[in-house]
C-alpha cells in the first residue's frame, strides 16, 4: 500500500513537471471541426513547432463555441469560417483583427441513387430546392457552426424555410452529422475536406459542387489581449506571420487527399 | 459485424505493438479518474458514515438530495466547472482550464454523491449491528465513524469502485473542461468521440475495448492488493 501511494505521488510529480515544461510556448487555438477533420492540422502543427517553436494546442469545436472560448479569453486565437459571426465578434471587442488564410468549398452529399435529383441542379439553391420539393431526408448540423450557417444561408437564398420530418437538425459536429446522414441515407451539406477524409461513407456520394455560393473562407482571429491579460498575443502574432508565409502556402496548397487539392491559400501579404 | 471484428483485431494490434499515443492517452485516463476517485472517496466515505451515525432534522432531505445527485448530468457539471475556471470566470486567474487538474475536479464532483450514497447505505446496515456495542463502550462519535469505516471497508471499496467506473467512462464533462487537446488533455473517452466523428468506427470501438480492459485491470488490481474475493475466504 505504501509503495502504491509512492507510485501515485511520483506519477503526479512527473505530470506536474511535464505540464510546466510544456507550458513555456503553448498557444491554444480554437478551430472548427471541419478544419480538424480535414487532416491538414496534422501537416501544419509539426511544421509550426519546427519553424517557430510554438506548440499549438487545438481545441476542436464548432465556430459558435470557438468564438465563445475566444471571447472568454480561454484560447489565444481562433481559426473559423463564418464571416458574419466573426465580424460581430470583432465588433464586440473580442479580437484584434481578422486575417483571411485560405478557403475550400462545401459540397452537397447524398444517397448515391439521388432520388431528389439534386445532382442535376444548376446551382446550390437549385439542389436544395430539389431536396425540399422531394422531402428527401436532409441532415443539418444545427450547431451554430460555420457549416450550419452556410447551409442556412443557402436555404434563405432559395426562399425555403426548412422544416418537417425530412429535415433533421442533429446539433453535432461535422463527423457525427455525416455518420447520421450515412445511417439515414440522407442529404447533407459538408465541407469538401471533411467529406474526403470521412471513413464511413456507406451509401453516400458527392452529388453537387462548384457553385460560388459554396465558397468557404477560413480566417484567423487573434484574441484581444487588452481584454484578457493571460492571452499570449506575442505567440498569436508569431503564428499569424507563419500562417501567411510561403512555407504555409506550400503546405496548404500541397495538401491532397486522393489526388484532390483541399484548401486554396489566399492570405494577403502584410501591408 | 465486420466493424466489430475489425475493432477487436485493431484493439489487439494497439495493445501488442504498445502504441505510444495509446499509452499516453490511457495513462492520462487512469490518472484523471483515479485522482477523482481518491478525492471523492476522501470526501464521500466519511460523509456517508457521518450521515449514517448522526440523527438531525434535515437528515432525510440531505440523503434524498445526495441520492438524486447520483444522476448529475456530466455535461452540466462540465459547463459549471468551465464557467468557474474560464478566464472570464471567478477562478479563471489560476489558469487551470484545459489541464488534467480541472478534469479531476469535474469528475470528483460527478462521483462524490455516488460514493457517499453507497457508503451511507453500507454503513447504515453495519451501524444497526454495531449500535449497542459502540454505545455501551462509550465511544466518541469520531471513534464510531472510524470503527465503522474500517469494518465496512469492503463495502466501501465497492462504493469507490462504482465511482471509478462512472469516472473512467465519462465523456461529457471532461470534453468541455479538458478540451480533448492532443498530448495534453486527451483521454480514452474523448479520443473515442473524436474517432467516431472522423468516421473511424473500428478504431473508436477498439479504443472502447481498451477502456473496458483497463477498467477490469484496475478492479482486479484493487481486489488483489486488498486481498478480497479470494478462494477459501469469505
Amino acid at each position: 500500500m505504501k509503495r502504491s501511494i509512492g507510485f501515485v505521488f511520483s506519477a503526479v510529480l512527473t505530470l506536474m513537471t511535464l505540464a510546466t515544461t510544456a507550458m513555456a510556448e503553448d498557444l491554444k487555438l480554437a478551430v472548427t471541426t471541419s478544419f480538424a477533420n480535414s487532416g491538414l492540422a496534422e501537416i501544419l502543427l509539426p511544421a509550426i513547432a519546427e519553424d517557430t517553436g510554438i506548440n499549438v494546442q487545438l481545441l476542436v469545436v464548432g465556430t459558435g463555441q470557438a468564438l465563445e472560448l475566444g471571447a472568454n479569453g480561454d484560447v489565444d486565437a481562433v481559426l473559423v469560417h463564418s464571416k458574419a459571426a466573426e465580424e460581430k465578434w470583432l465588433a464586440e471587442g473580442n479580437g484584434t483583427h481578422r486575417r483571411e488564410i485560405m478557403y475550400n468549398d462545401f459540397v452537397v452529399v447524398g444517397p448515391s441513387a439521388d432520388p431528389a435529383g439534386a445532382g442535376s441542379a444548376g446551382s446550390a439553391t437549385g439542389a436544395f430546392t430539389a431536396i425540399a420539393t422531394a422531402k428527401a431526408p436532409f441532415v443539418s448540423r444545427g450547431d451554430d457552426s460555420g457549416t450550419h450557417k452556410a447551409e442556412l444561408a443557402i436555404w434563405k437564398a432559395a426562399g425555403i424555410t426548412p422544416e418537417g420530418d425530412w429535415y433533421k437538425s442533429v446539433g453535432q459536429g461535422m463527423g457525427a452529422a455525416l455518420n447520421t446522414a450515412a445511417g439515414l441515407d440522407a442529404y447533407i451539406l459538408a465541407d469538401r475536406a471533411s467529406w474526403l477524409n470521412f471513413a464511413n461513407k456507406a451509401g453516400l456520394a458527392l452529388l453537387y459542387q462548384g457553385d460560388p455560393a459554396l465558397f468557404n473562407q477560413y480566417a484567423y482571429l487573434p484574441v484581444n489581449a487588452e481584454k484578457h491579460a493571460s492571452v499570449r498575443a506575442d505567440l498569436a502574432a508569431r503564428l499569424e506571420d507563419w500562417l501567411v508565409s510561403d512555407r504555409a502556402r506550400g503546405l496548404i496548397e500541397g495538401y491532397e487527399i486522393g489526388g484532390q487539392q483541399l484548401f486554396h491559400f489566399n492570405a494577403q501579404p502584410a501591408g | 459485424m465486420n466493424e466489430i471484428l475489425g475493432a477487436i483485431a485493431q484493439a489487439f494490434h494497439l495493445l501488442v505493438t504498445v502504441d505510444r499515443d495509446l499509452i499516453e492517452i490511457a495513462a492520462l485516463s487512469l490518472f484523471v479518474s483515479l485522482g477523482a476517485t481518491l478525492l471523492a472517496s476522501l470526501v464521500g466515505l466519511p460523509l456517508g458514515a457521518w450521515l449514517a451515525v448522526n440523527r438531525f432534522p434535515a437528515r432525510r432531505y440531505v440523503i434524498a438530495v445526495l441520492n438524486a445527485l447520483m444522476g448529475l448530468p456530466p455535461v452540466v457539471v462540465g459547463l459549471v466547472v468551465y464557467l468557474l475556471f474560464s478566464r472570464a470566470g471567478p477562478l479563471g486567474v489560476f489558469g487551470l482550464l484545459f489541464t488534467p487538474w480541472v478534469m479531476i475536479l469535474a469528475q470528483t464532483i460527478i462521483i462524490t454523491p455516488i460514493i457517499a450514497s453507497i457508503a451511507h447505505q453500507a454503513i447504515r446496515d453495519l451501524w444497526a449491528d454495531y449500535h449497542d456495542l459502540l454505545i455501551s463502550l462509550n465511544t466518541t462519535r469520531g471513534q464510531r465513524i472510524r470503527a465503522l469505516l474500517w469494518d465496512g471497508r469492503r463495502a466501501l471499496l465497492t462504493a469507490s469502485l462504482a465511482g471509478f467506473g462512472r469516472a473512467i467512462g465519462e465523456v461529457g464533462a471532461i470534453m468541455i473542461v479538458g478540451g480533448n487537446i492532443d498530448h495534453a488533455t486527451r483521454v480514452l473517452t474523448t479520443a473515442i468521440a473524436l474517432e467516431t466523428g472522423k468516421g473511424n468506427l473500428a478504431l473508436a470501438l477498439a479504443l472502447g475495448l481498451v477502456l473496458v480492459a483497463l477498467a477490469i485491470a484496475v478492479n482486479l488490481a484493487v481486489h488483489i492488493v486488498s486481498q478480497t474475493e479470494r478462494r477459501g475466504r469469505w
